[in-house]
């Protein structure tokens, strides 16, 4: 084989992977492997993603540990300031939410379509009593003068509750958009690949918030 | 497995985060001193675990899955760990 035969097998196989690999004889334009395989790829990806949120959060916990331990009474006085209750409450409401996301990935896969788009609801009406909660939070905090900048516990806890806070956001556009397909009947129990990842994907940002929760409110 | 049995199990699950969630509250209002935070995270990764091998379904992946769902947690052990070693171990600030 010459040089110029296997540099082009190269470049082929960057630009149309998907060749070399056997394909299904019915082609519906949306798979580029056999279904298992797409679905088994996708879910690996997914995970893959989760790990690199996993290190944008650990930035912050690492600053977390850094100045609690140089601050401890900065930290101490400043999580007491934090509303217990309304943290608990969100608390509650994001693990019910991973509940109903749990609940219509294993519907969609009994093609109880009705059961899916009931949990897709309430998984996205969750989301937003957990994001009024929160800002109300933040309003009340501005209320009394307390800012991102006010010190080093404030400017933690800001970061770190409002990066969880775009998760909520991007987490209900992701549902919102599922749950558009699924009123379409673009999901069934033989095409659930796009539930699934999208629950892994509301399933960190609970993960999240089981971290953040006692770190920023409870520990004192 | 039978239908309703799948959805029994994941309330479970549910119940026993509930529960936890509880527990996390309620053990919080006890002073440990220089164990409050360990203890928190204790278990707060007791219920991180129980969300992911249950609700994310990693209790039924393969290896592969396996291995890309606990990489990133030793890569967290380094980042945190290896950045508090470095600022306390300082001899020059």
């Amino acid at each position: 084989m010459g040089l110029y035969s296997i540099t082009t097998k190269i470049l082929k196989s960057i630009a149309y992977p998907s060749e070399l690999v056997p394909s299904i004889e019915e082609d519906d334009g949306h798979h580029h492997f056999d279904p298992v395989t797409e679905h088994e790829g996708a879910k690996l990806g997914m995970w893959l993603f989760l790990a690199t949120e996993l290190l944008l959060f650990g930035g912050l916990f690492a600053a977390y540990a850094i100045y609690r331990a140089k601050y401890p009474e900065m930290f101490m006085l400043g999580s007491s300031s934090l509303d217990v209750v309304l943290g608990s409450v969100n608390t509650v409401i994001l693990i019910f939410s991973s509940l109903t996301v749990a609940v219509a990935v294993k519907a969609i896969q009994e093609n109880r379509i009705q059961l899916v788009k009931v949990m897709l609801w309430v998984t996205i009406i969750c989301a937003a009593i957990f994001a009024v909660n929160k800002y109300f939070e933040y309003t009340y905090k501005f209320g009394k003068g307390i800012y991102p900048g006010t010190d080093i516990f404030y400017s933690i806890y800001f970061a770190a509750t409002g990066i969880h806070m775009l998760h909520v956001f991007i987490g209900m556009a992701v549902l919102g958009v599922l749950l558009r397909k699924v009123y379409q009947n673009k999901y069934s129990k033989d095409n659930f690949t796009a539930i699934e990842i999208g629950g892994l994907y509301w399933h960190l940002v609970d993960l999240i918030w089981i971290y953040l929760f006692p770190l920023l409110y409870l520990v004192g | 497995m039978d239908n309703n049995g799948g959805y029994k199990s994941l309330i479970n699950i549910w119940l026993l985060l509930m529960f936890l969630t509880f527990i996390t509250v309620w053990i919080a209002q006890f002073d440990f001193g220089a164990l409050n935070v360990p203890i928190a995270l204790l278990i707060a990764s007791l219920k991180a675990s129980v969300v992911a091998l249950y609700f994310m379904h990693l209790k039924y992946e393969d290896g592969m899955t396996w291995i890309f769902a606990t990489y990133p947690i030793f890569l967290l052990f380094l980042l945190i760990g290896f950045t508090v070693v470095d600022m306390f171990s300082r001899v020059i600030n």
